[in-house]
């Protein structure tokens, strides 16, 4: 009936995949590459956010008023607000990813650092230890299954958005599945919505493996 | 850019007509309502009933990381040929189904989630006072699990009118329409002034369903469940 009618005879063409192998490694370093780029400026972008809130405690409401409303505003909306200034490609999608990991992030520190029990930190003081010491040492230290799974969450997110990012030409999974979608070809949408599923998979069994190896008290059976 | 955008927005042409701001503006807001609420229709029961007997913890994580993990854009892209297999065409359906998938994690969650938490005490006092398994959920339960249910549908319905946007991937008229239209154009005045548009409402519809809760539950303390309720996911 219509000119789309034309390639859906299978669901998954393994000769497509099979002569493709090259693109998929290639999409998977772009993915890789933005992820990364992505939740590691937030970090340190988020990690500075936190400690303003927590020196200063008034500043943590609007802090967070804030990257609540750009956590909620569309990604492709975003993308697209940011275009017009920063033209197509890898840059509007990795400042608008940059914005959508603070809010997970700011979250997590403040809420770590501040579940670090007094009696801990009373403890530090006793023993000696100078502020900034104690606060990379201790309450850094102690938060950091907090802080890792921050991350965790802010990755798998970044990971699954990074698809959209395609639409305004940043590379990545997000191809294939654009590329499918205009040809009406499901075999380019399943492989990159499946492997962008098992690369978010992949770092969210990660984190929690690094979430276990950082808080050894805790497999000990020992509060922290 | 931004005078571009103004000049866009002050244009009537932009506003009237099919492809009017106004008819996608309706378009959008019609298919995110409708997906939101056969989202509520489909979620709702089963998780009241598996909260009322403690059962489906296992199915609730499960639920939160695979939601998580499963990219927006594929499940619009990947209902497509689908739609096209079952004669449903594209446009309307193959979103609506794409949005109802999206929109069942985070109100099943929550609800199940409410009814799961209520305090064991209240249940077995509501229990010694003579009432029915039915009358435990429908007049203990259920008005216990409310705050957190109603946290659940809020971010349901952000996270719908956010992807309603991609709608237009599959050949719906939406808000989405003219981004796509002037990113292939450069048309960035367009482009702008329709991503305004969507992060405008949702934002509103964040707080009009923020303002609904406060009032269906005005005993609920609100910053403690805005917390539980982290199923929320960027879009």
């Amino acid at each position: 009936m219509s000119i789309f009618a034309t390639r859906h005879d299978r669901l998954l063409s393994w000769e497509w995949i099979g002569d493709h192998t090259d693109e998929i490694w290639e999409r998977t370093l772009q993915h890789l590459q933005l992820t990364g780029y992505a939740v590691g400026i937030g970090l340190v972008i988020a990690m500075a956010m936190s400690m303003v809130a927590l020196r200063w405690r008034r500043a943590y409401a609007p802090l967070a008023a804030l990257s609540g409303a750009l956590y909620s505003i569309p990604s492709l909306a975003l993308f697209a607000i940011l275009v017009p200034y920063t033209g197509l490609g890898f840059r509007p999608v990795l400042i608008a990813l940059v914005t959508y990991t603070l809010l997970i992030l700011l979250r997590n520190i403040v809420a770590g650092i501040d579940g670090v029990p007094r009696s801990v930190l009373e403890a530090a003081d006793g023993m000696g230890y100078e502020p900034w010491r104690r606060f990379l040492a201790v309450d850094l230290r102690l938060a950091t299954p907090a802080i890792i799974g921050g991350i965790r969450v802010a990755t798998v997110t970044v990971i699954g958005l990074v698809t959209v990012g395609a639409l305004v030409g940043s590379g990545g999974y997000g191809v294939f599945i654009n590329d499918g979608l205009s040809r009406n070809f499901t075999t380019p949408i399943i492989v990159g919505g499946g492997l962008s599923i098992a690369m978010a998979i992949a770092f969210d069994l990660l984190f929690v493996a690094v979430q276990r190896l950082t808080t050894p008290w805790s497999r000990a059976g020992m509060a922290p | 850019m931004i005078e571009d955008a103004l000049a866009y927005l002050t244009d009537a042409d932009s506003w009237w007509g099919r492809n009017g701001l106004v008819n996608l503006t309706w378009n959008h807001v019609r298919l995110s309502g409708a997906a939101l609420l056969a989202a509520i229709v489909l979620a709702v029961p089963p998780a009241l009933l598996l909260g009322h007997r403690h059962r489906g913890g296992l199915l609730t994580v499960t639920l939160v990381n695979l939601s998580r993990a499963l990219p927006t854009f594929a499940v619009i892209a990947f209902v497509l040929p689908v739609s096209y297999q079952l004669d449903l065409g594209l446009g309307f359906w193959p979103t609506f189904v794409a949005l109802v998938l999206l929109a069942l994690p985070p109100v099943f969650v929550n609800a199940y989630t409410g009814v799961d938490d209520v305090d064991a005490a209240v249940v077995e006092a509501a229990r010694g006072m003579g009432m029915r398994e039915s009358e435990v959920l429908r007049r203990v339960e259920v008005p216990a699990a409310m705050p957190l249910l109603a946290a659940g549908v809020r971010v349901s319905a952000v996270q719908v009118v956010a992807t309603t946007t991609l709608g237009t991937l599959v050949g719906y008229r939406c808000l989405g329409t003219p981004i796509i239209q002037g990113i292939a154009e450069r048309d960035y005045g367009k482009v702008l002034a329709a991503a305004v548009i969507v992060a405008a409402l949702s934002l509103l519809t964040d707080a009009a369903f923020g303002a609904l809760g406060r009032r269906l539950t005005p005993w609920a303390d609100n910053p403690t469940i805005e917390t539980k309720a982290s199923v929320q996911h960027a879009t």
